[in-house]
């Protein structure tokens, strides 16, 4: 490898990192939020395909990209309030009906998205980042979506109004102590539900972000398990969205290497550097996780820890 | 015999309600309900080619059901099926590439058991995470599914590939005396009688032998397991892995019997369809069997809708989340006591003695 190549697949890691990363740091706050009110949304990988869909086709429609932003949040919304509601039905399991609105929201989204798997849709603008560099290959690299900035400031408003919010605190005291909340006259289910359609919102801007920037067109292959891995990123960031930022950042770092390596001409192994983010959210499960004990900051209602 | 057709009731209901609302959506999308549902009777259905089809994809669906049905009774969400079923594949193909297999039904039982140590191993590495280190099994499933796949696409790909195949990255074809023939010359496959036997054998083992009853004490009653000192762990392994075994076997069976050729179309959804059927199977091997059977109806008929109604081929797809959704959300009206309802919406009209007092019997409990 020259020092050329290296400047390359460096800055395809980084620019990969805030690349592929922008969906998972959508994904991993909407769950954030939802899992702070006492549910698990295993649904935000439906979630995310189906706003995926619709940003792409807003845009498409409308021929603006901000216009595919806002269906995002919306049908991501929409879809996740479906799964609050179902959830407060009683005998209803949480981590079932996730299943359920997976199949549900990919199946809506290849139902819909069919005719717009052709065209192409206006895409969000891009930040660069390459300025600096005189290679085009590093410039091209470091491109980055208009969306992480709107999912850093969303992650510091979550951490701010965790902390110093009359609404943060309830959802806290929803997911910490459902008893405790019904005994202040809160009504648990609607706190939960409308956390979960809060954080389906989130999640939603990561689908405009997979359809919109990165990889910027709409197919059925679209997104490859991100809502779910969200989960493991949830817990490996220990439920607090300013470590959601790092975790994020940290997989869409992993998930670039294989293309950054094809990018200096190495094919070898794309596979299987396509399976390293699995690998990595697994060993960090492992890591963290203890047989019989809770994770520390875990919200006590959670279903399952 | 009542009581099992009471409890078919509620998804059965379900089931009809999805496929209302299915026809809801085309009817959107311009076509008429009614020829929809006729469409996915006649093409599951209708004749015996369509028979044969359905009974083709309902095979490895029993199979990958087994995989969710097997740990959700030891009281495990495996969600995983797909991994055991590729790696199940891939593990068949392999044997078959790597040694000179007797080419006879020996040689084809070594394959297909070659697929289930394999799902059955991959499977239990889920089991063994949640027991041992505390990781949720069903993420830890589902992640290991994508990293069966990653696998299976760079061994297909790269050193298992045989390089005759030009368009499509394949394993070296199954030898003709190893593949899995047809039932009575028929386009149904042996794999068919092989899913409904495990399905029945898992159906008997969990209700008679004493290692099946304990199974189904860990899962529902984790506490209970404990004070009688079941042996929790080694439970749920052996149900994961029976499960995994399963899901593998189809892998193996999809490539001895349709694709002679461990490829990228065994990543076909069987898995992802299996969480479905054992779901609405309420996670009962013996109710495995239709289910699997009508939802490989409508996974043939797919192909009709597409054809002549000229319906996306997700339709099917959506049909299952809808079906799914419902089923779960029917779950809510299990326990409602049907007479003290109609007694309790009756007391507005003309209320008799009888509606008051079971009325006032369901306030009390």
């Amino acid at each position: 490898m020259t020092g050329e190549q290296v400047l390359i697949f460096l800055a395809g890691i980084v620019g990969g990192a805030l690349r592929v990363g922008a969906p998972f740091l959508f994904v991993s706050l909407g769950e954030c939020l939802t899992e702070k009110s006492g549910r698990i949304n295993l649904g935000l990988e439906g979630v995310l395909v189906l706003s995926a869909m619709s940003a792409f086709g807003a845009s498409y429609l409308s021929g603006s990209p901000w216009v595919g932003v806002l269906a995002a949040a919306l049908t991501g919304a929409l879809l996740a309030t479906l799964h609050g509601v179902l959830c407060s039905l009683p005998r209803v399991n949480d981590i079932a009906t996730g299943i359920a609105l997976m199949l549900l929201g990919t199946g809506l989204a290849f139902y819909l998205g069919k005719p717009l798997i052709q065209p192409q849709a206006p895409q969000l603008p891009a930040i660069a980042l390459g300025e600096w560099s005189s290679s085009a290959a590093v410039r091209s690299a470091l491109q980055v979506n208009a969306l992480v900035p709107i999912g850093l400031a969303i992650a510091v408003a979550l951490r701010w109004a965790f902390a110093n919010t009359r609404t943060g605190l309830l959802v806290r005291l929803a997911g910490d102590s459902a008893s405790a909340a019904r005994a202040l006259g809160y009504s648990v289910a609607g706190i939960r539900i409308a956390a979960t359609a809060a954080g389906g919102m989130i999640a939603g801007l990561g689908g405009a972000s997979l359809t919109l920037f990165y990889p910027g067109s709409w197919n059925e292959g679209i997104s490859s398990g991100q809502g779910l891995i969200a989960v493991a990123l949830v817990i490996f960031a220990r439920w607090s969205p300013l470590r959601c930022v790092g975790a994020a950042l940290l997989f869409g770092g992993a998930g670039a290497i294989g293309p950054a390596l094809q990018s200096i001409g190495i094919g070898w192994g794309y596979h299987l550097f396509n399976i390293v983010p699995y690998v990595l959210t697994l060993l960090i499960l492992v890591i963290t996780c203890r047989p019989g004990s809770v994770v520390a900051g875990s919200p006590g209602e959670l279903s399952s820890r | 015999m009542r009581n099992a057709l009471k409890e078919a009731l509620l998804p059965a209901g379900a089931i009809v309600a999805a496929l209302l609302l299915f026809g809801v959506f085309v009817w959107f999308a311009g076509v008429h309900p009614a020829e929809v549902w006729l469409l996915l009777f006649k093409g599951a259905f209708g004749d015996w080619y369509s028979w044969q089809n359905t009974l083709q994809r309902a095979a490895p669906l029993m199979l990958t059901a087994l995989c969710v049905a097997i740990p959700a009774r030891a009281g495990l969400v495996i969600i995983g099926g797909e991994g055991a079923l590729v790696l199940g594949g891939l593990a068949s193909a392999g044997l078959a590439q790597g040694l000179s297999l007797p080419a006879n039904s020996a040689g084809t039982a070594l394959v297909c058991a070659a697929g289930a140590v394999a799902g059955g191993l991959w499977i239990a590495v889920a089991g063994w995470l949640r027991q041992y280190r505390g990781v949720n099994e069903t993420i830890s499933s589902l992640l290991l599914a994508y990293v069966a796949i990653g696998l299976f696409k760079h061994l297909v790909e790269g050193p298992l590939r045989d390089p005759a195949s030009l368009n499509k990255p394949s394993t070296h074809a199954l030898a003709e005396g190893l593949r899995i023939g047809g039932i009575g010359g028929s386009d149904v496959h042996w794999g068919l009688l092989a899913g409904m036997l495990a399905c029945l054998a898992a159906g008997l083992w969990l209700r008679l032998t004493p290692s099946g009853f304990a199974v189904r004490v860990v899962g529902g009653n984790p506490r209970a397991a404990q004070l009688v000192g079941l042996p929790a762990s080694r439970l749920i392994l052996l149900a994961c892995a029976l499960g995994g075994a399963a899901a593998g076997l189809a892998g193996a069976i999809e490539v001895a019997a349709v694709h002679t050729s461990a490829n990228a179309s065994l990543i076909a959804g069987y898995g992802y369809a299996g969480i479905l059927v054992s779901f609405i199977a309420r996670h009962h091997p013996l109710a495995v069997i239709p289910v699997a059977i009508l939802f490989g109806g409508f996974g043939a008929a797919g192909s009709l809708l597409q054809r002549r109604l000229g319906l996306p081929d997700a339709s099917v797809l959506l049909l299952q989340g809808i079906a799914f959704v419902l089923i779960l959300a029917s779950e809510a009206l299990r326990d409602t006591d049907w007479k003290a309802l109609w007694a309790r919406i009756g007391r507005f009209g003309p209320a008799g003695p009888a509606a008051a007092q079971s009325g006032m019997g369901d306030k009390i409990a």
